[in-house]
């Protein structure tokens, strides 16, 4: 055993050592071992830098409270920053990194902050960098963010596993220390469903090892027979797991940490689980923290918190020094130095700030045989790295001093209840004279939450449990169960009970730390306060106290009982900040969960897609969709594929898979009344077996979504809309019903999945289909424009309507998805003498564009039909949807945009997004509009776009660019009509 | 946040859909522009209770009328609005 061990049993298995490496350099600590402990046992005490001076940092907590040994562990993608050493197991082969060093911990250059101190008050980067233009401090940012930080997140993705669940509970008890257990007992025996979780990894919190009992039964026994009774009954319990956040509706966020570094036999298991817990009830056992004390240098490694001293005894057989010094402004820190005496370490001297303890005080000094100073203070603690030596003096004659040899300065002033989720539910603490902290109101709390232990205001052993346990039995009799008699537990040691005194602000030095994270000082408060930040929100945000992820933990009562002073407040008026999710810092990587990659969203296929696949077609997402890009043939580019397919459309025949357009059956007796009043043109005269193009407005008056509608039957109408707006037009036609007109009889089904849709366009389409479907007449006159026809076959009907996107003689075909692969291989089969292509979303979108359809790029939310010139299809017969405010004059205002062609001048391409100027490179106007969709144009041999341009530019047509400043792109273009091709219409009527 | 749906039951909030303030009037199809002006964008945006709809969009799709505190998200009430609303439809 290493020289800081002591011979004492503890949760630390000897037997099996285990190592791990701290900045390089190999340790060896021993199961059971966190970090913190097996590092200090090593005689490691430097663990850190500071945050704003790059003070040296060792460790001050015993678990989640520890501000200062905040360590990496893994490196590269595996990396996870910030983590306290105290709550982090050891794991053979783990990496430990410290953090806020350069080059390395003990020969920290940056480290000269501490001595330009006087300059780095609060508020003192925002002072000097923000003035006199807010350039200077973009300019400054980077520099002081790196020299002030936590723990560097890496840029790589971590490919671990993590994982999501959910859970239901009666009651949720946080915490699982002594009066978490106690309230499992009472609850589980009531018969309710419990979940005990707590964030370490041995259950009984900060009385784990404690050498007491309670009524007569030794208290670590108590506490594995207690975990044994609750998993008879059925409680789960989650230990490692962080109850993070409590929201609305009984919902708890947690993470629970299963493992902290990868596996080593390379199977991928979950390292953390976020689970979401919805609790019927839940009990607040969440404990307290120690609050340090205040003098010059009190966050030298080898300061720690007395009880925290203890812990590492009692837990680990930790001694945390070979002098002891304790210093203390309450009594609770003379059971901490009485148990290290009884457990052999060398307390050399007890101080205590008050005038004047009690007997049972005094009498444990001399049973330990400490020197007692009593009315006196610490000054100072010495030492570069370590402490070496204290300063004291007495209060109240301050030349009395003197000066002890010590390198473990155990302090404690006094205890805050861990409030923070009580805070999450809105619930503002109060101040408890007796406690000199800030506790739960349990009448402040809604009546599914229950507190109890320290955060009700109890902090001896036997009131914890006795509360506890009748906090069990509250919620069994709210949920009607039987609960069982309550408990009168007792304990042999355990508080004795006189609170802690405040330290008077006038006897500090201004160089006393309060936030050990942030590196707050008094000077810094006093500074805050003459300036005016006196309010506790304001004072945090001024000087950062309570803030990063040790969210005030150590540093809010001694903070808020110094401004008091300060501003000669009364600290019981005082309210406290407000805490806020997550308590502690939570990876990104558990609130994803498995949801990575290609499980991020769910991915939707055509009945098509293998065929695609098969082809070697580019796919490209739309939405949650995949769909073909282009064919590209071997060697061929992407623009030289849609080329050639546009073009062999144009001449030939193509054939698309639209199965992607959403399709919704809108059926019922009221359907065509319905229809009629959410599209803006006429519908219910449309008649059976005909198509119409329809444009759907909001209530805004702005266009939603546009497809056609077929009339399959008298009552039966097939919605098409487009590709990303399937979900949203569905939803928009279910509001219109249900909020506005309940009267209507009809209903909606989405049936986008029910069809598989292929286009067949081309002058040579109405060929390719005579033969796939022989028998059939697709003539003009049998199937004109519009025109829909079903076919029965064996297999299932399958509609055909005589639509074009692309400008030519055009067929949509939809048949039942299952048949999807059939129908298409068979249309290709019997194209084939007729030149037939398959052809993408590429080349679609060129032939629409030459046409001058609209579509996602133009229909962004933001446009009118006006703007898109599709005014002509506004009924002035009947009302529509969105017709109200449609007669806003502002929407005809010369300022409005019109679509409108674009040709670039010298055939370069355009770019879509880039915006219509006047003027040439050098001196380019304001935008007059911008360009939304762009393509080469294999019919005109131009490079052409669409664009929304204002009217009022549109009467000056010379010398317009499209300017993409961001690329340095900057094209003349030619505006004309959007119709680039066949205007009139003659080649879909073929 | 969890709404307990008429139709499925309590369901977490994120199969829900935020439709809209159910206090707005709507206005009749023949309404002046003013009226539709104040429908679609007035609105009170109070601190407390509130009715507002919200759609079960991946459930049973059904419109419902939520009465809400807007400022500590406890739901009072909720009931089926539109269609299948109690006196509406069939």
């Amino acid at each position: 055993m290493t020289s800081f061990r002591i011979d004492k049993p503890s949760v630390v298995d000897f037997e099996t050592p285990v190592n791990f490496t701290f900045d390089g350099h190999s340790y060896r600590g021993f199961a059971g071992d966190t970090v913190a402990s097996a590092l200090l046992a090593n005689g490691v005490y430097l663990f850190g830098r500071s945050f704003k001076y790059h003070q040296p940092r060792g460790v001050m907590g015993a678990h989640v409270e520890e501000a200062n040994a905040l360590i990496t562990i893994g490196r590269g993608a595996h990396a996870e920053p910030n983590l306290q050493a105290t709550t982090i197991p050891v794991a053979e082969g783990m990496e430990v990194f410290s953090q806020n060093r350069w080059p390395s911990l003990k020969l920290d250059l940056l480290s000269i902050n501490q001595l330009a101190a006087p300059l780095l008050s609060a508020g003192f980067y925002y002072k000097t960098f923000m003035g006199p233009t807010k350039r200077s401090w973009m300019l400054y940012e980077p520099f002081i963010r790196r020299a002030a930080g936590l723990g560097a997140v890496s840029t790589s993705a971590d490919d671990q596993a993590y994982e999501k669940d959910h859970r239901f509970c009666d009651v949720l008890i946080i915490g699982g220390g002594v009066t978490g257990i106690a309230a499992g007992l009472a609850a589980a025996r009531s018969g309710l469903r419990v979940m005990l979780v707590d964030d370490r990894n041995v259950w009984g919190g900060q009385m784990a090892g404690v050498d007491d009992d309670l009524s007569g039964q030794p208290l670590d026994q108590w506490i594995g027979h207690s975990i044994r009774e609750l998993q008879e009954l059925g409680a789960e319990l989650l230990s490692r797991t962080t109850v993070f956040g409590v929201y609305d509706g009984h919902v708890h966020g947690a993470v629970q940490r299963l493992a902290d570094v990868s596996s080593h036999d390379g199977v991928k298991r979950p390292l953390q689980r976020f689970l979401k817990i919805v609790a019927k009830h839940s009990i607040l056992a969440t404990g307290a923290f120690e609050n340090p004390m205040l003098f010059k240098n009190n966050s030298l490694p080898g300061v720690m918190l007395a009880d925290t001293a203890r812990h590492f005894m009692d837990r680990f057989s930790v001694a945390c020094g070979k002098q002891i010094v304790i210093y203390t402004n309450n009594d609770s820190a003379y059971d901490a130095a009485r148990r290290l005496a009884e457990a052999g370490l060398n307390v050399t001297t007890l101080i205590d700030t008050r005038p004047s303890v009690s007997a049972a005080c005094q009498s444990l000094a001399r049973h330990i045989g400490a020197s007692h100073l009593v009315g006196w203070q610490v000054e100072k603690a010495h030492g570069r790295h370590k402490v070496k030596a204290v300063s004291v003096c007495k209060i109240d004659d301050r030349r009395q001093k003197q000066r002890i040899s010590s390198d473990c300065l155990a302090v404690s002033g006094g205890w805050n209840p861990v409030v923070h989720l009580a805070s999450h539910m809105g619930m503002a603490p109060v101040y408890s004279e007796p406690m000199g902290a800030f506790i739960v109101d349990p009448d402040s709390l809604p009546c599914h939450c229950h507190v109890a232990g320290p955060v009700a205001g109890s902090l001896d052993l036997p009131s914890c449990v006795n509360g506890g346990f009748a906090a069990g039995i509250k919620v069994a009799q709210q949920l009607g169960s039987t609960p069982p008699d309550p408990i009168e537990a007792t304990a042999m040691h355990g508080f004795i009970g006189d609170w802690p005194m405040k330290a008077d602000v006038e006897t500090l030095s201004e160089k006393v730390m309060l936030d050990f994270q942030n590196d707050v000082t008094l000077g810094d408060i006093k500074l805050a306060v003459v300036e005016g930040y006196s309010a506790t929100e304001h004072l945090k945000r001024y000087t950062t106290l309570g803030m990063g992820t040790d969210q005030g933990r150590t540093s809010n009562i001694n903070a808020i009982s110094l401004l008091t002073q300060l501003t000669g407040q009364q600290i019981e008026n005082i309210r406290p900040t407000r805490f806020r999710p997550p308590f502690t810092p939570i990876t990104l990587g558990a609130l994803v969960g498995h949801h990575v990659g290609d499980h991020a969203q769910p991915t939707r296929l055509t009945p098509m897609h293998d065929w695609h696949a098969a082809q070697g077609a580019m796919m490209v997402p739309v939405g949650l969709w995949w769909r073909p890009r282009a064919y590209l043939k071997p060697g061929e580019t992407l623009r030289e594929a849609y080329i050639r397919e546009a073009g062999n459309v144009r001449e030939n025949v193509g054939i698309c898979d639209v199965s992607t357009l959403g399709k919704i059956a809108v059926q019922g007796p009221d359907a065509g009344v319905f229809l009629d009043r959410v599209y803006t043109n006429n519908f219910a005269t449309l008649p059976v077996g005909k198509a119409r193009y329809g444009l759907m407005l909001r209530d805004d008056g702005m266009v939603l979504d546009d497809g056609t509608s077929w009339r399959l039957g008298e009552n039966d109408y097939l919605m098409t809309t487009t590709t990303g707006g399937a979900g949203a037009v569905m939803q928009h036609l279910e509001r219109l019903h249900n909020l506005y007109w309940p009267d209507l009889r009809v209903s909606f089904v989405s049936v986008t999945g029910q069809w598989a849709g292929m286009s067949v366009a081309g002058p040579k389409s109405r060929q390719v289909l005579g033969k796939a479907f022989s028998g059939t007449d697709f003539s003009d006159a049998a199937l004109p424009i519009m025109g829909v026809m079903s076919i029965q076959t064996a297999s299932g009907t399958i509609l055909v309507a005589r639509l074009s996107f692309s400008g030519e003689l055009a067929y949509e075909v939809f048949c039942p998805a299952c048949m999807g692969t059939e129908i298409w291989c068979d249309l290709l089969s019997h194209g084939a003498d007729s030149g037939i292509q398959p052809y993408g979303t590429e080349a679609l979108g060129a032939l629409r564009i030459e046409k001058g359809h609209v579509a996602g790029g133009e229909l962004d939310g933001r446009v009118s039909p006006y703007n898109l010139r599709l005014d002509g299809m506004l009924s002035k017969k009947k009302w529509f949807f969105g017709k109200p405010l449609l007669e806003r004059d502002g929407l005809y205002g010369d300022d409005q945009y019109r679509l409108v062609g674009l040709i670039s001048e010298d055939k370069q391409p355009l770019q879509a997004g880039a915006h219509v100027v006047f003027g040439d490179k050098a001196s380019p106007g304001p935008s007059q509009g911008w360009v939304s969709s762009v393509t080469y144009s294999p019919s005109l041999d131009e490079e052409i776009g669409l664009a929304l341009v204002k009217k009022q530019a549109l009467e000056k047509d010379t010398g317009m660019y499209a300017a993409n400043p961001v690329a340095g792109i900057h094209r003349k273009v030619r505006i004309v009509s959007h119709h680039f091709l066949d205007p009139e219409g003659h080649r879909m009527r073929l | 946040m969890i709404i307990d749906c008429p139709c499925c039951g309590p369901r977490p909030v994120s199969e829900f859909s935020y439709i809209g303030d159910a206090e707005v009037e709507k206005p009749d199809m023949q309404a002046p522009v003013a009226d539709w002006v104040e429908a679609v964008y007035t609105r009170t945006n109070p601190r407390g209770t509130h009715l507002e709809h919200w759609q079960h969009l991946h459930g049973c799709r059904q419109f419902l009328k939520l009465q809400r505190d807007t400022l500590t998200h406890e739901i009072f009430a909720v009931e089926l609005a539109g269609v299948y609303a109690s006196g509406a439809g069939e």
